[in-house]
């Protein structure tokens, strides 16, 4: 039936046939706090009236900037009521990212989380001369704005109301008159190689692959869901907004974002959706706890995560698990992945997935081994979110799973993956040559990832296509899988391979630095700074050792040889990764082409200055000298082996 | 440092204005209070008078007798001489609990927390003041125990909310960075729900960011509650961009009183307090 529904329509179904469930809940002043489907219906009409008083229609656009809170969400879907479209955007865009995306979509309504969004916009407002409104959720610290075209979101729904008693059914008229293949959502791709593109999509689009992925996985309505993504992630419009109206499971808010480890455990939600980042995340602080915890605990810990892993390792090598094996598995289900399970807060997980970019087979397996049902998912923001999902029984690292029902994938002749979808996107919005682009003619969209389907009918992303390369010698190589490999080190936040036309293999290596100082702390290593801590010639050597544990599983050409300790983190108001913390690769390369260089050269050190920019967009140079390192391992080995 | 505070591109100014144009009236009018310890004259005559949702300041070199004035306001210390009255009535000889129950919190220069107990019951600890239920009843709790209970939670947990400290709410505050301490203080101060927030130097020992939150928060509290705050504080920067008025004190004495501007502009404060040169010279904490 969704096939024929826009998101707000779906809504008044929920409000009106099972109005008194949790639809949301947001922990609020210590207690979670529900509200039902018929609460968020009224709260959406009541706003939509404002935004009508206040002359936003049809076609108009309507962003929300802020953590996940629930009027933000009421907000967009009152847009969507009206014909409107929302346009979500990253809370932490700094100033000028956030100029672009408003003046781009031309939004004329921003609703904005509290007073650091809105000081935010109203430093813009000069640059944004479709912006007619701004309305604001907290409004701590606000109550002296006077601005005329500032309004606290309650302010808006009242005046909404007056509105509505002028206009009976004024909403109920629009959301009727809604229509499938009107456009709902802008999603702003964080874009990594250029400025972000607006893909535009329908209540459609957004509704088909929620509706396939939603039957492939029994998604039922009584999931309970924690919204703890960035809104503008295609991902979190996919699920906290289109599967759950379309299914109408709980969507919950966390507190503030440092409390969602907190928040997970309290919960227990029975589904997640997080990028591969989150999961590593989890891991490292995983380890951290269990290298802090005192002798027993840690030695049951090391014990019990190698006897998962192995009978893992037995599975996935389609061998029996020995009975011993099996016994300790049992005795460490008690013991150990119980527990664990319950700390990250997936004990009542059925199944949680990951998606956005590839995850290194090492964090997925150990999800695994420790028995929570992590999976893969594949898609793109141009294909409104999803496109494929493991099936429970056919889960390994290196597959994205089976194509969903009502969707084709095909591999062009270079490689690259092919997708036809429901899902497909109408066009990147005022761009219509990069549209061109990214399909085919006959309406395949080009994923831009290099990929094959292997014989079970799974399709297996290698990388970025155009990230593919090949060593000087004709060895093929894929970044991407082997900074995946050297990320499994919890001292390892970020690496970027090097390689392509080289005689080898290198890397840039930002080190984690929660783990690795609690790392010099217990070698009484003594430090003053982040970038005191990176120089230190013992951090090199502890880095080196992962580096090597890394080749170890590598063929002898693709080994990392050399690399170098970046003295800061990779960060997004740098331009290094993208809000989703994609590394951008070409950016990287440009940036700190003087430290590849080195690698590549005779140089054991290297001058280095880069920019880096402050929170408040202020920028200052960070001028240092890098020492390359040499990975240890003979060469004549590498040799004999080739 | 210093630079990028003031560079934080944060819409002050209009919060000012605003508090500005609040009715002038005594709300607290400290008249030629002395203190001395032994041969020293830690405060002598100083007068002062704070506009109900003002925010004021009193500044000075090291062993001025900032602290000294503001134990006294608080009760911690009687004055040899003088008189303190808090809307109207007399406080100069109230003892420091009877002066908190009537709406007179602070902050400690030296952070003065339960490092065992968590922040949440730091907090709580602070609403006992506006308990009524005896000690039977809370034995009990049950009733008019239990309701009371609920609602100071309800409120203690208003201000963990204001002041972004959700995270942290079970955690022990020996555990919490300096900056956050300070946090959990002046949450707890606010429980007493007050009418003046005296604060000690509530941004001694910060780094910037935190010394940008911290005023934040102040202004704030200021907008929010409406309440009048008493400023100690040493970096001049946070000083001149909060305050409504600023009370200097030179040795026990006060040498000069206005709003930021003109105390900057004084020359008995330059020579007196910023060493002879100019006030963008600074005293940075």
């Amino acid at each position: 039936m969704s096939g024929a529904a826009t998101l707000p329509q779906l809504l008044l179904r929920n409000a009106e046939t099972i109005g008194d469930r949790p639809a949301l809940r947001e922990k609020h002043l210590g207690i979670w706090q529900p509200c039902t489907w018929r609460r968020y219906w009224h709260e959406v009409r009541d706003f939509s009236l404002g935004l009508a008083a206040h002359g936003f229609g049809r076609g108009d656009k309507l962003s929300v900037i802020g953590e996940n809170r629930p009027r933000l969400y009421f907000a967009q879907l009152a847009a969507q009521s009206l014909g409107g479209i929302a346009v979500p955007i990253y809370q932490d865009a700094i100033a000028s990212e956030l100029a672009y995306v408003l003046d781009h979509a031309e939004t004329s309504v921003v609703v904005a989380e509290d007073q650091e969004q809105v000081d935010k916009i109203l430093s813009l407002q000069a640059r944004l001369p479709h912006l007619k409104l701004v309305v604001y959720d907290d409004g701590r610290g606000l109550n002296h704005y006077s601005y005329p075209f500032l309004a606290s979101f309650a302010a808006v729904q009242e005046a909404g109301r007056k509105f509505g008693a002028d206009h009976p059914d004024y909403v109920e008229h629009a959301v009727a008159a809604g229509r499938p293949e009107e456009l709902a959502l802008f999603s702003y791709t964080s874009g990594t190689t250029s400025r972000p593109k607006g893909v535009m999509l329908t209540h459609a689009n957004l509704l088909l692959p929620a509706e396939a992925f939603a039957a492939a996985e029994k998604i039922g309505p009584r999931e309970e869901h924690l919204a703890n993504l960035p809104m503008a992630w295609i991902g979190t419009s996919l699920l906290s907004v289109a599967l759950h109206l379309l299914v109408g499971f709980t969507c919950n808010f966390p507190e503030k974002p440092e409390t969602v480890e907190r928040d997970l455990r309290e919960l227990g939600p029975t589904i997640g959706l997080a990028p591969p980042r989150f999961w590593e995340n989890s891991l490292t602080a995983l380890t951290v706890r269990a290298a802090d915890a005192s002798w027993l605990k840690r030695n049951l810990f090391d014990y019990f995560r190698g006897v998962a892993e192995r009978a893992q390792q037995c599975a996935g090598d389609g061998r029996a698990v020995p009975p011993g094996l099996r016994l300790m598995r049992a005795l460490g289900e008690v013991l150990i992945y119980g527990p664990v399970r319950d700390q990250l807060g997936w004990r009542r997980a059925r199944v949680v997935y990951t998606g956005g970019a590839p995850l290194g087979a090492e964090v997925f397996r150990f999800f695994r081994a420790f028995g929570i049902n992590l999976k893969q998912v594949y898609g793109a923001t141009e294909l409104s979110g999803l496109c494929s999902v493991q099936r429970d029984a056919e889960v390994d690292p290196d597959t994205v799973g089976h194509i969903l029902a009502g969707m084709e994938v095909r591999i062009a002749e270079e490689g690259e993956v092919l997708v036809r979808s429901p899902g497909i996107f109408q066009g990147y919005y005022k761009q219509s040559e990069a549209t061109r682009e990214a399909l085919t003619g006959e309406g395949w969209l080009k994923t831009g990832d290099a990929g094959y389907i292997d014989k079970r009918g799974q399709l297996v992303i290698i990388d970025r296509a155009r990230d593919v390369g090949k060593l000087a010698d004709g060895t093929s190589l894929a970044p991407q899988f082997i900074e995946n490999k050297l990320k499994f080190s919890p001292y390892v936040g970020e690496a970027v391979v090097f390689g392509a036309a080289r005689p080898f293999v290198a890397v840039i290596v930002a080190i984690d630095p929660t783990t690795v100082g609690k790392w010099a702390e217990r070698q009484r290593l003594a430090y003053t700074s982040f970038q005191d801590l990176c120089s230190r010639p013992e951090v090199r050597d502890l880095i080196a050792d992962e580096i090597r544990r890394c080749n170890a599983a590598l063929p002898p050409a693709s080994r990392i040889r050399r690399f170098v300790v970046l003295n800061k983190e990779f960060d997004a108001d740098d331009d290094e990764i993208t809000r989703t913390r994609k590394i951008r690769r070409r950016f990287v390369a440009e940036k700190y082409a003087a430290v590849v260089d080195a690698m590549y050269g005779e140089l054991p050190e290297v001058e280095l200055s880069a920019e880096i920019t402050y929170e408040d967009g202020r920028k200052a140079m960070l001028r240092s000298r890098l020492t390359v390192a040499d990975i240890d391992a003979p060469a004549e080995r590498d040799l004999a082996d080739a | 440092m210093r630079a990028r505070f003031e560079q934080g591109g944060i819409a002050w100014p209009m919060a000012i204005e605003a508090t500005h144009s609040l009715p002038a009236e005594a709300h607290l009018a400290v008249t030629q209070v002395s203190k001395r310890f032994g041969g020293v004259r830690a405060v002598e005559d100083v007068s002062i008078t704070v506009s109900r949702g003002e925010i004021a300041s009193v500044i000075g070199p090291n062993g001025a007798g900032k602290t000294s004035l503001l134990n006294m306001i608080s009760g911690f210390y009687k004055p040899d001489s003088g008189s303190i009255v808090f809307d109207g009535a007399d406080i100069t000889r109230d003892r420091p609990s009877e002066i908190a129950a009537r709406g007179i919190a602070r902050t400690f220069q030296n952070i003065a927390l339960f490092g065992g107990m968590t922040v949440l019951d730091n907090v709580m600890l602070g609403r006992h003041v506006r308990m009524k239920s005896g000690i039977l009843s809370s034995i009990v709790y049950w009733g008019l125990a239990q309701r009371e209970e609920v609602a100071h939670r309800a409120r203690a947990e208003e201000l963990i909310d204001f002041l972004g400290l959700q995270d942290l709410r079970r955690q022990q505050t020996a555990a919490l960075a300096y900056g956050l301490r300070k946090r959990v203080e002046l949450a707890r101060a606010l429980a007493l729900d007050p009418k003046i927030l005296l604060l000690d130097e509530p941004m001694g020992g910060m780094n910037s960011e935190e010394k940008e939150d911290m005023a934040r928060y102040i202004l704030d509290v200021n907008e929010q509650w409406g309440t009048t705050v008493i400023l100690i504080e040493h970096d001049m920067a946070v000083v001149m961009d909060i305050s409504d008025r600023v009370a200097v004190l030179d040795r026990g004495r006060k040498i000069a009183e206005g709003t930021p501007a003109e105390v900057q502009q004084n020359p008995e404060v330059m020579r007196a307090y910023l060493g002879g040169a100019g006030p963008e010279a600074g005293v940075g904490a």
